[in-house]
């Protein structure tokens, strides 16, 4: 039975996409904090990553059919636009440090999903030299 | 690739704030300098910020910041009466300039927070990439 890269490390591995283009999103909110006019966006990530593994359950029977375990399906995840509690008078609604609070919690569920990836490559090692 | 992105769009966001910081500096420098006419007086300065959308590399959601214009206040110079001054009209008025110190030093202080929280996330960004690469070490 061959074993694929894609069953062998799980979700992890659409994670940590996920993962970074949160990160990327994030990181736009807080960089945009003083334009006017700006407003705060962010991916729900468990609708993403649960609409991803369904992807991965279809297979492709045709070469026209839509590849829905690319990268394009996380490239283009819905960006949905932030709730403000607190908006500004110039249209902003970037609260710094609300971004700050879900970026760093963003980096420490990256840094999970890395871990766990880590392991997964470790565990195959190790089978692979069968020490 | 996300990550790399967010090089790109903090580095925009350092490079806007510092160009606040170098008006609100140069606002500082010139808040008690003096002129002999109102339009002659210096006028306080002010970055005006845009986003910009960076679709081509970066996916839509990469988002920088830049300086869309640099905008002077339309405040009015303060009038003295300075009659020794070697610049008064011939009335003997002077004009100052119209920066507002207390403004300037929030601006600062907002600038500088800014600056702060970007260089955060590139910091948080760069530490997540240099982990990435080791991966399965």
């Amino acid at each position: 039975m061959p074993i694929s890269f894609d069953s062998a490390l799980g979700i992890h591995a659409k994670a940590l996409l996920l993962r970074s283009r949160r990160n990327e999103v994030l990181a736009s909110n807080i960089a945009n904090a003083d334009t006017p006019g700006f407003k705060a966006r962010d991916i729900d990530f468990r609708k993403v990553l649960s609409e991803t593994a369904d992807a991965a359950r279809l297979e492709r029977t045709h070469a026209h059919h839509l590849d829905l375990n690319s990268e394009a399906g996380i490239e283009g995840a819905e960006l949905l636009y932030r709730v403000p509690n607190q908006p500004s008078l110039d249209g902003n609604t970037v609260d710094p440090d609300l971004e700050k609070a879900a970026f760093a919690e963003n980096a420490v569920r990256y840094n999970a999903s890395l871990t766990f990836l880590d392991r997964k490559f470790r565990g195959l090692m190790l089978a692979l030299k069968g020490e | 690739m996300g990550l790399y992105d967010v090089f790109k769009i903090a580095g925009s966001a350092l490079s806007a704030q510092s160009v606040r910081l170098n008006t609100v500096s140069s606002n500082l420098a010139n808040a008690n300098t003096l002129s002999s006419t109102p339009d002659g007086a210096y006028k306080a300065r002010q970055p005006v910020f845009a986003s910009v959308l960076s679709q081509v590399d970066g996916g839509p959601a990469s988002v920088g910041v830049q300086v869309a214009a640099i905008v002077e206040s339309q405040a009015e110079p303060v009038r003295e009466y300075q009659p020794d001054n070697p610049l008064a009209d011939a009335d003997g008025y002077v004009y100052r300039s119209n920066v507002n110190p207390v403004e300037e030093m929030a601006n600062m202080i907002s600038a500088s927070r800014s600056y702060q929280n970007s260089v955060e996330v590139m910091n948080t960004s760069k530490e997540l990439l240099l982990k990435t690469l080791t991966l399965g070490r």
